[in-house]
């Protein structure tokens, strides 16, 4: 009957893995097969930071994890971070030093001709991004020191105006360092500081703790955000303002002008503070919160950063929510100096460069120049100490290839008095050398491992920055244990030999528990937050400006006014970066690429971002649904034109294109290659500095090619379905704490009734534990850390563009993105369109885990099934595949395996981490690497929860709460998803739902009667009622 | 004194005796295949061939070659899942419902109906197997077999379960029933042949019929009681089947009204795929005495009601989620008027409601070639009456975030031309060796309801 068909199910039913289990001949003494042993460590790339530990399972890392001892990230991380494990076992990592036609060197070979050409050659050049370890600086500054020249560190996110203007007005070349968590006000131009701006874990942290409320605390922070692109950052404001670049210089002056009163500058700025929306009313909120505010701008225009330090001055923030004298050293990459060097490097005038973790032949906006002075060997000696074959590494005569950070030690100071370490976590993979090693090598000429250099100075210098430890191997240890050490701070010294017993999955909890070790009783985790509070709260109010000030306000007005003049027929281009791929440096990281854009919610692209009425004007916006999209020719200037997809984005601002940086990689990997378009050819550079925006000569053609970019979510709004989103102002929730909520009812016989009050089914008991959790809308910011933590922790399939265009992305925990509706009009059509500038809400949306769950019922195999804890489970061997289950989930949350993912050469491109040998490293074992035609989806991580169960039972006790963390709760930098047992009475959980249930949480869809295991908590928009919009 | 009711019209016409039907249906099974058979059995195995290409890269590669995703878990499989299945209740309708009713007129029509009705379950069976992610456990997991995996049991709160009962005792009756029926007919075609072969097979297959009064008695009365056993299943199948969408909670899908327009609607494609089969037997074996216009009239007249029915079920759909104040349920109705899919919604709406009601014209439903026609058009509307019910249910449901389209690849139509090379692959040999009416059942009406007998008289 069915013939073929029969024969195919057989032959495909006989696949055998051969598998074997090798024991160890001598079992290292710290590695039990599947007990896990967790490192602090710190991740470190360009200038962006992050304190984290890993988790290494038989000497492999798999997972990485918040460091809760940071006292920078406090245990944050992002979807960068998360997904950097995967780059370590990227298959195209060099593995052994090459020459410039590809061929393999011995390290001796190389050595020799490095030190020899370097001899000869006058007028070296190292050329870095900004580096954050003080010792890799010493190493490189004895290199260039011994052969003569120069080390030069550029950003390909440069914030060269801000240092430089820190430096102008403050003597102190750095960023300084911003304490959101103390501005009751926070005004941003531009600056996306929760995706992708300077420190985004960081600020993200500060952030979440002046937007979180409850029934203690009604109050949190104000935030406008003045931006030309939608970016995260400018997603979660209270009040956001599109502006062009053009109008932000004379934004920032009269935001100046309004704040010091009057004119105070000579430019009349009152035509700006008329125009531009909520710009008076920002004023007059920084001007009620004096040393209470914060204001930012990402704009890479000197002058600007002035006025904005101006600002910030006048309104006392300094010594306030900025502190100049902890400088930040997250960029410190100097314009002009690389721009000198790609001059000099054109004109022939260097002898020798080392690129060192750097690719400027891809990321710097000179980079097709320097391209051509490598390329014509204006530069006798070029050298490489690229990880893969890059742009600028292709280019080189030889690449000494450096280990992954995940290899090497290394010491990082990313803000003055803040050091942490990063250790080893695994053996070098290849034949690869610590890029520190090859400098002290090539100096020296005599090899001296990195770690013996990095102790000495720390011994001469961290060492005697403290009393607590008198012998410097103990000292090293404990830092080397927190991965942290801050002067001033006390080490943690209940760490014994062999350290602390990890007790806790992804030890991310450990630094919540009172010092003394143990797992001591619940609820630890208020104490820590509330200290953060009660700072918040009785923060000193400095309004004495700076003494250390010098600036004048006035002629930087001036200045500005000459420069900025905006056109309003002229289109202008915005560079941004998108949240995940950044600069591009991960390009080949297939997680990064299939994370969805928390705005666009596409993926494997970069697109050309329109405003609606432009959209409108070409008659394209009817046709661009559905991921639906047409090429436009871009020419920018003389730069050659270049064709990119366009993308209607809400939001826009009006006569601005945007266009993100980090894609269009021609040498990364067969992940990245073909992926979107190289913006950075276009970013202009004005006098050395490297500006992120064109202001004239944008000239933008609509093709009639079509394309279509893969995005995960196509459609926009929430149609008005309050069941979803429930959302207030904080006034509103201020007199009410239920303001926002939708309480549906139904109709019965006997009265309208609660959902939760009538049910076909018996329920369930759960006599031990009950999981669920709690997801704070107000906190969660879309920054998709939790998505990546998911794909790691869980082993989820990258499908790839085509896939996803097919709408089959994998992803277990989503975010979902809604914008406020064109009208609140009853009708789809006004529902179904985004309005011009929204409201945006984030809802990240993963498996309900539902008391009365729709699937459970109508499996026909029962291969879903309800656990004793409250977890809607899935059995994977038992699951046939009939996807019944998936449609009858009323929140989309299963994920189906439509092919074969692992081992099946359809999927080896996009999808390494389950198709190449090396790759599969990367694999959690504890989790099965699901087969095609069955049913995945969010477990609460439940093999997390039977460790912790088992950790407790092992040691004879309850699980204490905070021990047991999902992927996404442990990942999330702001806090907001909040995971516990609901029959521990100390939880925080219970405690949230206790106070919130009557509150903010509630269910989505309640009126289903699915009885979710995760609750909600509204979204409170800091607005005035009155300019409450639907 | 005789008193008889008005003369209905005979229902075999063109004089035929005992002996013509005997001749005139054997014929076919006796005679070397016609080339008009050869064709269209060369192109229904062509086209079995190419689907079972796409069956072969489904079930290799997986369901990925269909056009399914994330949101819509279901398309094209259980649209031709219940397409097929609809199709299939004709055919025990009836012979076995029409045979309680003392329907006569049913005699000459339901042997190929019940064929008809085997096949098309047959075909529809291939999709919940083949639907399935790992259909190579799958069809045996989805039974209450006793296995060695410990406790594991199946679900038998899932409608899918239901199914897998409701199907397979609705073939196996349907199977038995029609099998019965061509006992007698499989004798007389065993006391003709000529050549040792088939008079071996048909020996066999007429399980040693006698023909003796014993014989027939004990015939009608298995006849009688399958039909008893068979009748109920008519309404159950689809109203199981119905199960599978109103027990959900997806808006569209969650509607009591289910069960009965869901029989209605099988009955009405049924019925529709037995005149478009008929019609084409008739003409080639030259059958236009036994399947008489009254008979199309007949069953014209079925499908008017019916479809009359599936019309006001669609409305009272609309109704009750104006009614039922669910912004859901009132969104995925609007939707599929008005929303992408809105061609869908309205070639069912023309195809099932509108088109049908032209039966109401006398000219119309006593035409072949309109009837015909009109038979393919309601298959075609009932084929989209399920898709919009899954697809456009589906494809919007209650969070925004997840909606999407569903477009099918080549490999959702080889799947679905699978099934049709199947069946007409099936319905060609069973027209060739097979006697296509039931000869027993006609030469009893032959008497009172034939134009001999009226001639006679």
């Amino acid at each position: 009957m069915m013939g073929f068909g029969i024969a195919a199910v057989s032959l495909a039913a006989c696949e055998a893995p051969v598998k074997y289990a090798i024991p160890y001949l001598n079992k290292p003494v710290d590695v039990d097969p599947s007990v896990p042993n967790y490192y602090a460590s710190t991740y470190a790339s360009g200038g962006d930071y992050c304190s984290i530990v890993v988790k290494t399972r038989e000497g492999r890392p798999i997972k990485i994890e918040g460091n809760q001892y940071s006292t920078i990230t406090q245990g944050g991380t992002s979807a960068e971070v998360q997904a950097s494990v995967l780059s370590l076992y990227d298959s195209e990592r060099l593995r052994f030093p090459i020459t410039k036609d590809g061929k393999e060197v011995s390290w001796e070979a190389l050595d020799k001709t490095v030190i020899n050409s370097l001899r000869q050659s006058r007028n070296l050049r190292v050329i870095s991004n900004t580096l954050l370890s003080p010792s890799t600086k010493a190493v490189i500054q004895e290199f260039v020191s011994t052969y003569g020249g120069e080390h030069i560190m550029y950003d390909p996110a440069s914030s060269f105006a801000l240092t430089e203007a820190h430096r102008e007005n403050f003597g102190q070349a750095a960023v300084p360092s911003y304490d959101f968590s103390r501005a009751d006000v926070i005004v941003s131009f531009g600056a996306d500081f929760l995706g992708t701006w300077l420190s985004p874990v960081e600020f993200s942290k500060q952030y979440s703790k002046t937007r979180k409320i409850g029934a203690a605390k009604k109050n949190m922070s104000r935030h406008y955000q003045f931006e030309s692109v939608m970016t995260v950052t400018g997603a979660n404001a209270d009040y956001r303002s599109p502006i062009r670049p053009s109008e932000e210089g004379m934004a920032v002056t009269a935001l100046y002008n309004l704040i010091a009163g009057g004119n105070t500058t000579s430019v009349n700025t009152s035509a700006q503070a008329g125009n531009i929306q909520y710009l008076r009313k920002a004023a007059a909120d920084l001007q009620k919160a004096r040393g209470r505010s914060l204001v930012v701008s990402s704009s890479n225009d000197v002058a600007v950063q002035r006025m904005v330090n101006a600002i910030n001055q006048a309104l006392g923030n300094y010594g306030a929510t900025i502190d100049i004298n902890t400088p930040a050293y997250y960029r410190q990459g100097d314009d002009r100096r690389m721009a000198q060097f790609v001059q000099e490097a054109a004109k022939g005038s260097i002898e020798a460069v080392v690129f060192y973790d750097c690719n400027p032949v891809y990321d710097y906006a000179g980079g097709m120049a320097l391209g051509k002075a490598l390329e014509e060997n204006r530069i006798r000696t070029k050298i490489s100490t690229a990880q893969q074959l890059d742009e600028t590494a292709v280019l080189c005569d030889f690449v000494a290839p450096d280990h992954n950070y995940l290899e090497s030690w290394n010491d990082y100071e990313p803000k003055r008095g803040h050091f942490s370490l990063s250790q080893p976590v695994i053996r070098p993979i290849f034949n690869t050398r610590q890029a520190q090693e090859s400098f002290l090598l090539w100096t020296s000429g005599t090899a001296s491992p990195y770690l013996t250099y990095l102790q000495n100075r720390w011994q001469s210098g961290q060492f005697g920055q403290q009393s607590q430890i008198g012998n410097f191997q103990q000292f090293w240890d404990t830092a080397l244990y927190t991965g942290i050490f801050v002067p001033g701070q006390p080490l943690d010294l209940t760490i014994g030999a062999g350290g602390r017993d990890e007790q806790i999955e992804g030890g991310p909890s450990t630094a919540q528990l009172p010092a003394g070790g143990a797992v001591a009783t619940t609820g630890t985790r208020t104490p820590a937050a509330s200290a953060d509070t009660a700072r918040v709260a009785s923060a000193p109010v400095t309004t004495a400006p700076n003494a250390l000030y010098r600036g004048s306000a006035d002629s930087d007005a001036r200045l500005i006014a000459g420069s900025y003049k905006s056109n309003p027929d002229q289109l202008e281009l915005v560079m941004y970066q998108k949240v995940g791929l950044g600069v591009g440096r991960q390009a080949n990281n297939p997680w990064l690429q299939e994370l969805p854009d928390p705005i666009t919610k596409a993926t494997w692209d970069n697109y050309l971002s329109i405003p609606i009425d432009l959209a409108t004007e070409w008659g394209i916006d009817g046709e661009l649904t559905e991921g639906r999209s047409r090429k436009a020719r871009l020419k920018v200037g003389n730069s050659p034109e270049i064709e990119v997809p366009v993308l209607i984005q809400p939001g826009q601002a009006s006569g601005t294109v945007g266009l993100a940086l980090g894609y269009g990689r021609m040498s990364a990997g067969k992940v990245a290659k073909g992926v979107g378009v190289n913006a950075y050819p276009l970013l202009p550079v004005v006098n050395g500095v490297t500006y992120y925006s064109v202001q004239q000569g944008v000239s933008v053609e609509l093709t009639s090619d079509r394309y279509s970019i893969a995005q995960t979510q196509t459609h926009q709004t929430y149609m008005g379905r309050e069941t979803i989103l429930q959302d207030a102002t904080l006034a509103e929730y201020q007199v009410n704490p239920k303001a926002g909520r939708f309480e549906p009812k139904i109709a019965t016989a006997h009265g309208p009734k609660d959902p939760d009050s009538i049910s076909l089914w018996d329920g369930h008991i759960y006599p031990n534990h009950h999981w669920a959790m709690a997801i704070d809308l107000n906190s969660c910011t879309g920054c998709s850390a939790c998505t990546i933590a998911c794909n790691v922790e869980n082993n989820i399939p990258v499908v790839g563009k085509a896939e996803v265009l097919n709408r089959r992305d994998m992803h277990w925990m989503r975010i979902d993105r809604y914008y406020s509706s064109r009208s609140a009009v009853e009708g789809k059509e006004d529902l179904e369109k985004a309005s011009a500038n929204p409201e945006v809400t984030f809802q990240p949306m993963l498996c309900q885990h539902c008391n009365n769950a729709p699937c459970e019922t109508v499996c026909p195999v029962a291969a879903t099934t309800h656990s004793t804890e409250g977890i809607n489970q899935m059995a994977y061997s038992r699951c046939i595949g009939t996807r019944y289950c998936a449609n009858n989930c009323p929140y989309k949350v299963r994920r189906f395996n439509w092919f074969k993912y692992h081992d099946n050469e359809q999927f080896a491109g996009v999808n390494p981490q389950m198709n190449d040998e090396l790759g599969k490293m990367v694999l959690n074992p504890d989790v099965t690497v699901r087969a095609r035609g069955i049913m995945e989806k969010c477990t609460f991580c439940v093999q997390r929860i039977q460790v912790g169960k088992l950790q407790a039972k092992r040691d004879g006790r309850r699980p204490a709460d905070g021990e047991i963390v999902t992927a996404c709760a442990s990942a999330c930098p702001t806090d907001a998803i909040t995971f516990g047992d609901l029959n521990d009475e100390n939880s925080r959980i219970r405690q949230l739902m206790e106070s919130e249930s009557e509150g903010r949480a509630y269910s989505v869809l309640k009126e289903i009667g699915t009885r979710p295991n995760v609750y909600y908590l509204t979204k409170i928009r800091n607005k005035d009622l009155e300019e409450t919009t639907a | 004194m005789h008193i008889g009711a008005p003369v209905r019209e005979p229902l075999v016409t063109g004089g035929k005796t005992i002996k013509d039907v005997t001749h005139d249906i054997s014929r076919h099974v006796e005679a070397t295949p016609n080339p008009r058979w050869l064709l269209a059995m060369a192109v229904s195995i062509a086209l079995l061939a190419a689907g079972t290409y796409a069956v072969f890269r489904t079930v290799w590669d997986g369901i990925g070659m269909w056009g399914l995703n994330k949101t819509v878990g279901w398309a094209w499989d259980i649209t031709n899942f219940v397409w097929w299945v609809g199709i299939g209740h004709a055919g025990t309708l009836i012979s076995a419902v029409l045979l309680l009713f003392r329907q006569k007129w049913r005699t000459s029509i339901n042997r190929a109906a019940e064929a008809m009705t085997i096949f098309a379950v047959i075909c529809a069976a291939q999709f919940p197997i083949l639907h399935m992610g790992r259909p190579w456990l799958g069809a045996y997991w989805a039974l209450p077999l006793p296995n060695t995996f410990g406790s594991l049991w199946v679900n038998f709160n899932s409608p899918l379960l239901w199914d897998v009962f409701a199907i397979s005792t609705y073939f196996t009756v349907s199977l038995v029933f029609w099998y019965i029926g061509l006992v007698p007919d499989f004798a007389t075609i065993r006391d003709r042949a000529k050549g040792t072969i088939s008079r071996a097979v048909y020996g066999a297959l007429s399980l040693g019929w006698t023909g003796g009064a014993k014989t027939w008695q004990r015939y009608e009365t298995v006849s009688l009681v399958l039909a008893g056993l068979a009748t109920p299943l008519v309404l159950s199948v689809h109203t199981i089947v119905s199960f599978d969408f109103a027990t959900s909670v997806i808006p569209g899908w969650h509607t009591t009204i289910f069960p009965p327009y869901f029989v209605a609607g099988a009955i009405f494609s049924g019925f529709a795929m037995v005149l478009t089969l008929m019609i084409i037997t008739r003409k080639v074996y030259k059958l236009e005495d036994y399947i008489t216009m009254s008979h199309i009239e007949l069953m014209n007249i079925v499908i008017i009601i019916t479809g009359s029915i599936v019309g006001i079920a669609y409305i009272t759909e609309f109704f009750v989620a104006w009614y039922s104040g669910v912004e859901y349920e009132q969104y995925a109705f609007i939707n599929r008027a008005t929303g992408p899919y809105w061609w869908a919604y309205w070639s069912m709406m023309t195809c099932n409601v509108i088109s049908p009601q032209l039966f109401w014209f006398k000219k119309i439903r006593t035409s072949i070639v309109a009837t015909f026609i009109l038979s393919i058009v309601v298959n075609i509307g009932m084929w989209f009456e399920r898709f919009v019910i899954i697809v456009t249910s589906l494809h919007r449901d209650y969070l925004p975030s997840s909606w999407a389209m569903f477009s099918p690849t080549i490999y959702d139509v080889g799947v679905y031309l699978f099934t049709f090379g199947l069946f007409f692959t099936l319905f060609f040999l069973f027209a060739k060796f097979f006697p296509v009416i039931n000869m027993a059942e006609v030469k009893s009406v032959l008497k009172s309801s034939s134009s001999t007998e009226q001639i006679n008289r």
